[in-house]
């Protein structure tokens, strides 16, 4: 349904041209939640805001085709994409706080695309709000209505949030981290009331995060990214259990898992690469004890591997022998 | 006996959530609401004006000329026989009334000229800013009073000379606080539902920002009455015989020598304390619905 052909993103900077987003390719079925993992400045937000066509004034798609239902975005005209943010994709946001007008009550902020996108008039826009309301579980509906975002927690602000975001009935929600600034109670309530509202109304999802265990929960597939390009990709449970990038590999050690016990977390050395004048070859190699010559010199596009996955490394083997030796080890 | 008692609860604690915090009340601010009170006293005497004086502000009566303040002529008359407390309450009827009409077309203007070249930026916003600072780089008073002299004196060319030059202040504060508010989120998260620049402008952004305009609005309006009250000094405001403050002081002045204090002192102090209660409203307003202040 949605599909990311080979986006290149760049940001005219001070000090050079950020290669942000460079040859990333990404496809969300219909009903499918795809997560999209990094660090920060891994390109994650950067994808997400270029599939919306809100990259800040900096920042162009230079090359790429972002496919909806067959229709390229990447040459449409603001007012046109305008028909298209809110009745066929929407956004989640990290923090609810912010991305709520303070002085609007939430009952309007959410009855708002329903009258611009849906042409209801009032009456009936504050009613689908209130049904929204009642969806994402939020108590007292009529009384919270005329409440203004500082009088909700962070919880039920994330739950407005996704009411606004399911008002007009889109195919897609991106969701940029929208559990990181919550507790990690809430953030489960949060992600099974979006795996709920997905699973009901068949709504594709990209999720956005650093966070592996929340991909595991609500994700059938993952993309690993990394300096602004795919690592990797396939189902979510192959990945992250048996990863075939040494990137991914250092991400699952880094993570804490309680099923799978290690004595210390493994940092992954170094530091993100600098996306002006990125590395040679596979962007990662400086930073990976599997780097050979060819990693410095050649270039690493996806490739295909067996079960529908694929990967940016050229020496995936090794990470096969070092999963199987974490498995067997300490 | 045990040991320990437990001292029961005094009042019931009810629970944080519903536990409602203090509204701000207006009143609670002494500066706004003693501008207010004041305010509301002179706007009121000046509407009843018809009430509370039983004369004619301008029919002449020659035999009652420069009268001393007596019980019949609260404040004494002027060289025209005109009791000068009945002239007093209607040139502020009109001044009061000149000065909170002229104030609402720069309110606009600049508000959305500023708000667009916030927003957009770019060369629309080059092309605003050069006219603002062009119109800034003269004193306001010398350009009202050059508009109007050009214009030919009357309120027509009161309303258009403060317009033309007010409009630039709202603009700049606007603009400011425009380029502020539209790197918050919610204004992504706006453009991110679909909505259109000019609804993000006026339904999302302008909530945000219009208390500052709000505000200056309090002290621009004590700058137009001053405005009008000079005009009418200079014999450029509204046309005598109206009653205007500016012109009453002017006529007055010619009898300081013999005593006749009252003719200019009296409409110079109600310029003074109009002004004052403006400035405290202004002040008072800042205090209580600039956000993020509790």
């Amino acid at each position: 349904m949605l599909d990311v052909r080979d986006l290149h993103v760049r940001i005219a900077a001070r000090h050079g041209i950020v290669r942000a987003v460079d040859g990333v390719s990404l496809q969300v079925a219909a009903g499918e939640a795809l997560g999209l993992v990094g660090e920060s400045g891994s390109g994650k937000s950067m994808t997400l805001r270029a599939i919306l066509g809100v990259l800040p004034h900096e920042a162009k798609v230079t090359a790429g085709q972002i496919m909806l239902d067959g229709v390229d975005l990447v040459p449409l005209s603001n007012s046109d994409l305008n028909r298209i943010r809110g009745p066929k994709m929407s956004m989640i946001f990290q923090e609810p706080m912010s991305a709520l007008n303070p002085v609007m009550r939430v009952g309007h902020q959410i009855a708002e695309g329903p009258i611009v996108h849906l042409g209801y008039n009032r009456a009936r826009a504050a009613e689908r709000a209130l049904e929204l309301m009642r969806r994402v579980g939020i108590p007292d509906p009529e009384q919270r209505f005329r409440a203004f975002p500082h009088e909700f927690s962070g919880g039920m602000r994330q739950r407005v949030m996704i009411a606004i975001a399911l008002s007009c009935d889109p195919e897609i929600i991106l969701c940029d981290e929208p559990t990181t600034a919550l507790d990690v109670t809430i953030q489960d309530q949060i992600l099974r009331l979006l795996a709920k509202l997905c699973a009901e109304s068949g709504v594709s999802l990209i999720f956005v995060t650093h966070d592996l265990p929340v991909v595991a929960q609500i994700c059938q597939r993952v993309a690993v990214m990394y300096g602004g390009q795919l690592a990797e990709t396939g189902e979510v449970r192959e990945v992250l259990l048996d990863p075939r990038h040494p990137y991914t590999l250092g991400l699952v050690r880094s993570a804490p898992d309680v099923e799978y016990v290690r004595h210390s977390l493994v940092p992954i050395p170094g530091s993100p690469p600098s996306l002006v004048a990125p590395p040679s070859g596979c962007r990662f190699h400086p930073r990976c004890k599997f780097a050979e010559e060819d990693c410095r010199v050649q270039p690493t596009p996806l490739r295909e591997l067996p079960g529908g996955r694929a990967t940016a490394c050229l020496h995936y083997e090794r990470c096969e022998e070092a999963v199987a030796a974490d498995r067997i080890g300490p | 006996m045990s040991a320990i008692s437990f001292p029961e609860p005094a009042v019931a604690i009810e629970p944080a959530e519903h536990a409602q915090p203090r509204p701000r009340r207006w009143y609670r601010q002494p500066a706004l609401a003693s501008g207010a009170i004041l305010l509301g006293i002179i706007v009121a005497a000046a509407i009843a004006a018809p009430l509370l004086t039983p004369y004619n502000p301008i029919k002449q009566n020659l035999n009652d000329s420069l009268l001393f303040p007596s019980a019949h002529h609260l404040l004494g008359t002027d060289q025209l026989g005109r009791d000068t407390f009945t002239r007093l309450l209607y040139g502020l009827r009109t001044d009061l009334r000149i000065a909170f009409i002229a104030v609402l077309a720069p309110f606009c203007i600049g508000v959305t000229l500023g708000s667009v070249a916030g927003y957009f930026g770019g060369w629309v916003d080059v092309v605003l800013m050069r006219l603002v600072d062009i119109v800034v780089a003269f004193p306001f008073y010398v350009l009202i009073i050059a508009l109007v002299f050009v214009l030919g004196p009357g309120q027509r060319s009161i309303y258009i000379a403060i317009t033309l030059v007010g409009w630039v202040s709202y603009a700049r504060i606007i603009r400011g606080e425009i380029l502020v508010a539209k790197r918050q989120e919610y204004v992504l998260a706006a453009r991110s539902a679909g909505l259109s620049a000019v609804r993000i402008m006026a339904r999302h952004l302008l909530p945000n920002v219009i208390t500052q305009a709000i505000i200056y609005a309090m002290s621009d309006i004590v700058q137009d009455i001053l405005a009008i009250v000079t005009l009418g000094y200079f014999g450029l405001g509204v046309p005598p015989p109206t009653a205007d403050l500016g012109s009453m002081i002017n006529d007055g002045q010619n009898f300081l020598p013999t005593s006749h204090w009252q003719l200019t002192t009296f409409p110079g102090l109600a310029v003074v304390v109009v002004g004052l209660s403006l400035s405290l409203i202004g002040d008072g307003l800042a205090d209580l619905i600039r956000p993020g202040q509790s």
